[in-house]
Formats: C-alpha cells, structure tokens, sequence
C-alpha cells in the first residue's frame, strides 16, 4: 500500500467516525424508550402524534409553494439574463447570493418592521397573508440555491439556438418558455427543488418568529419537552434530508446538481 | 431614430427609458421586485432603523449603547470565536477529506459516496442535528456513556470539564454542517489542479513538500481561505442549531436578537436594530472578503 493511499484511509476513517457515530448514538437513543429493551415505541408515538402531522404536512405544502413560486421567478430571469441581458448578470448573481450574505433572523426581523400589522402592507394581519409572507422569505432562503442550480442547468443548452429554432417555427414567448426551455432544464429546477424542499421543511427562524405552525417549531417544542421522541424525529429528518439529496442525484444529470455558491 | 439611439445606448450598456421598457427588461422586472421586497427593502429598514431614534430622528445613540452593553458586546464576541473555530476547523478537516477523496488514492466508489454525504450532511443543520449531538454528547448521550462505561472517563467531570452546552460543544455541533460544506466547496478547486503541475515540479526535482509549498497551495489559497470566509458567516447567521441546543441560555449574538425579538427583551426596539446592524457589518465584511478572493482564484482554477 502506498503511504498516500494509507493517509487517505486514515482520514476517511476519522471523518466517517465524527459523522456517523452521531447518527448511530441518536438512533439507538430514540430505540430506548421502553425501559430495558430496544423498540420503535418512540415512532409510533411520532407517527401518532396528531400534531406531527399537521405541522409536517403544513412544512410539505409551504415547501411546494415557494418552489413553484421560486421557479417562476428564477427560470425567466436566469434565461433573460442568458439570452438578452448579459450585462446585468453581475448584478443579478449579486442579489441571489445576498441571503447568504444577511442572516435570515435578520431578513425575517425586517419582515416584522416592514409588513406588521399597521404598516403600509400588513402581510402579518391575517393568517392567509402571513402563510404568504412566509412563503416568500422562504423563496428568498432557497433563491442562491435555485438560481445557481438552474444557471447552471442553462449553461449546458444552447439557449439562443434553441430560442431562435423556435422563433422561427413561429413559437411565443409562453410557449418557449413552458415547452422549450422548460424541459430542458426540468432536471435542474428538480435539483434546485429537493434542496428547497430540505431547506424548508426542518426551517425553524421563520416560521417561529412569524408564529406559524410549522415543523421545524414543532421540532423545537418536542425537544423542549420531551426525552426520546426528539431523536425519532431527528431520524425522520436525517431521512427526509436524505430522500431529497438522492432524488437530487437520480434527477440531475450533471454532476455537480449539489452546488454551493 | 430612436431605433439607432436605442441600439446605441444597447451596446454602452447604460440604462435609458427605451432599454428599461424592453420586453427583456419587463420579463426580468419581477425578480427584481421581488428581491426589493423581500430582501433588500427588510434589510434597509433595519439598516436605517440603527441610526434613528424611536421618534424616527437621526441618531447615533443605539450604537453608542450597544457599545455600552457588556452582555450584548460578550455575544457577539461569542459568536465571533465560535463561527471562527467551527470555520477554521471546517476548513482544515474538510480541506484533509477533500484531499483524502480527489488525490488520495482510494478506490473509485468512494468519491461520489463522501460527495453524496457531504450534500445530506451541509443540510443536516437546525434543530434535528442539536437532537443528534445531545443524543450523542449530552449528559447521558452515547457516547458519553462509553467513555465512562468503558475507560472510565467522564468528560463532565471538574477535570475535563466539557460541555455539550458551551464554545467547546457548539463548535463540536456546527463542525457537522462545516465540514461537509467546505468539502463541496473545495472538491472543484482541487480537481482544478492541473498534473502537469506536479510533473513539472517533479522533473525539476522538487519534491512532494516542494510541491505543496510553491505549486498547489499558491494556487489553492484563495479558495481556501474564501471558503473558511463563507464558513463563517454561515454559522454566525445560525439560531435553530443553538437555541434548541441551548434554550435561550447561551449568549450568542444570533439567540439575543432571537430574545429581542420575540420578547422585546432590551425594551428598546431601536437596539434590536443596532444589534442587526451590526450582524450585517460583520456577514457582509467576511463576504466581501470571499467574493474579492474568488476573484482572484479564478484565474488559476477554471
């Protein structure tokens, strides 16, 4: 064995062991609910908690909604910016990357001074309007992510071929956009949509500081609580994390669908 | 005419009523909006607030008594350390299993295995992972266990003195997400690497150290020290982590403005946005950094 094939074993090991014994210890701890023996006592009663549910499938719906909403804004911008408006492609690449750059506490504190309830635009005055708001900060939370995935994405098709191809068989706007580029880049919107879809399910900063019934206060509550469930349900997300990070790799082609700006 | 002037103004890439009213720019228009909505105009009216009293005059007071708070600057100094250990730490580790994946020889199904994981493992951050590391490293966690079961060592005795809920075990905590982040960030610039590099300087008799020390990291350290940057600001901004960790007991920037907001703790709201402010300044000078430092990387690694 060469010395630098044995190096990289070692850190292989190592790491493997920091990141898997977590896993290992949080899985046993949540099989140990029943006093002297191993059993799944703790998911049943995650399973059964109505809460659970309401609160996880209330984080799936709110998922969906900010990536559809975050593809209809993010695909025609990337392909405008592709096709007609190289120039402002510093400034657009700028503003996506800026969520990373301002912390969401602090976007989600300027939503409450911005849109309470006696302001201009009251967004947190009702349920419906804060469900609203909450899917917007969430487009924001998703947007470095969405817009590198789907840029890239554009990257590998010959966009203005394509648009030209299809101005010429006397195509619209609508139609190159849903039946042109669209599916062209479906595997990308697909990638970025996974990554939204774990970012938001487990997000707790928003949707507890705009008091919205949503997992990841839920999460927050049960460990405030109680002794094993907590670890079932960080299980349950170390799961969902990880069924949204394989589709990722089923449906991007490229390698490199997991980007980080 | 107006065709040529538009044309004109086109190519100079300036803006004028005509290219602002251009299908393009109307198509692109919304994402603007919405970036000015929901992300530029929140971010500005805090900016804003920090400098105005609560009479909405202009005032330097809110720093003036952030700087005169002890617990307020001690939580920012805490955050500092511990977004500067888990970064620094993030870096080096994630640095040696990159290397360990791209250039270390081991057999081919291991790359994409690390790189899948790393993916599961940047995102595994928030509540759950607290969960994990208290199942693990808590009073009665796994491990803790083990080491007093097994070698009778117990890492919340006087004498270690550890502490799942301190610098120590946050750091610990936040390595989880650091390191597999900096590994996905670091695989393209080592991969960047060119191997005619390492034969040019092995044909020249350099060695291996040779090697590293005037060829690679030359090359390397912008993305490196950028992605320790990038780090930084990503647990700085973290909350969900500690707080379910925690509770509200550790003194942490990101869990005070938590407080302030949700229970207006300081009764005074003008200081929640000094305390913001001064959040901003610190992500956007670390950010800055990066962004100049890809810059410069670039033109080696494509």
């Amino acid at each position: 064995m060469k010395r630098s094939t044995l190096l990289g074993w070692v850190i292989l090991a190592f790491g493997a062991t920091y990141f898997i014994l977590p896993l290992l210890a949080t899985f046993e701890f949540s099989l140990r609910m029943l006093r002297g023996q191993y059993s799944f006592e703790a998911y049943s009663v995650v399973f059964g908690d109505a809460q659970f549910r309401a609160t996880f499938l209330y984080s799936a719906t709110l998922a969906l909604v900010t990536i559809v909403l975050g593809a209809l804004l993010v695909v025609p911008t990337a392909y405008l910016v592709r096709l007609r408006l190289p120039h402002l492609r510093g400034l657009v690449e700028f503003v996506t990357l800026l969520p990373l750059v301002v912390p969401a506490i602090v976007i989600v504190f300027g939503y409450l001074r911005l849109y309470n309830s006696s302001s201009w635009l009251p967004l947190t005055g009702s349920d419906a309007a804060t469900n609203a708001l909450l899917a917007f900060g969430y487009v924001t939370l998703a947007l470095p992510y969405m817009y590198r995935t789907v840029d890239t994405g554009m990257r590998a098709i010959d966009v203005k071929t394509l648009t030209e191809a299809a101005e010429s068989l006397g195509a619209g706007w609508p139609t190159i956009m849903l039946k042109v580029i669209l599916p062209n880049v479906r595997s990308a919107v697909l990638a970025g949509a996974f990554l939204t879809f774990a970012i938001v399910i487990g997000e707790f900063t928003f949707a507890s500081l705009l008091n919205r019934p949503a997992f990841g206060p839920y999460l927050q509550l049960m460990g405030a609580n109680r002794a094993y469930e907590p670890s079932a349900l960080a299980i349950i997300a170390f799961l969902v994390t990880w069924a949204c990070m394989g589709l990722i790799q089923i449906f991007g082609r490229k390698r490199g669908a997991i980007t980080v700006p | 005419m107006s065709v040529v002037a538009q044309d004109v103004v086109v190519t100079r890439g300036r803006l004028s009523l005509g290219s602002l009213l251009s299908p393009a720019m109307l198509g692109i228009l919304p994402f603007f909006v919405f970036a000015l909505l929901f992300l530029i105009l929140p971010t500005c009216i805090l900016m804003v607030g920090a400098f105005q009293d609560q009479a909405g005059n202009f005032t330097l007071d809110n720093l003036a008594k952030l700087l005169d708070q002890p617990q307020l600057l001690a939580s920012y100094w805490i955050s500092i350390k511990v977004s500067l250990a888990s970064a620094i730490g993030g870096a080096l580790f994630g640095f040696l299993i990159a290397y360990a994946i791209v250039q270390g020889g081991l057999p081919p199904w291991v790359r994409p295995s690390v790189l899948t994981f790393s993916g599961v493992a940047s995102n595994f951050a928030g509540v759950p992972l607290a969960f994990a590391f208290l199942a693990t490293f808590g009073r009665v966690g796994l491990v803790t266990v083990l080491l007093r079961d097994w070698f009778g060592v117990n890492i919340y005795s006087h004498d270690i003195g550890f502490n799942l809920l301190s610098f120590t075990g946050l750091t610990l905590t936040y390595l989880y997400f650091q390191i597999p982040l900096m590994v996905l960030i670091i695989v393209p610039a080592l991969e960047g690497l060119k191997r005619e590099w390492r034969e040019a300087s092995q044909i020249l008799g350099g060695t291996n150290f040779h090697y590293w020390r005037y060829v690679a990291l030359p090359v390397l350290w912008p993305s490196i020290l950028g992605a320790t940057l990038l780090l930084f600001a990503n647990s700085f901004g973290a909350v969900a982590t500690a707080y379910a960790l925690t509770g509200s007991s550790l003194n942490i920037v990101t869990i005070q403005l938590y407080a302030q907001i949700r229970g207006d703790v300081l009764h005074d709201p003008n200081l929640g946005f000094a305390l913001a402010f001064g959040m901003i300044l610190i992500t956007c000078l670390s950010n800055g950094a990066y962004i100049w430092l890809r810059g410069r990387s670039e033109r080696w690694l494509r």
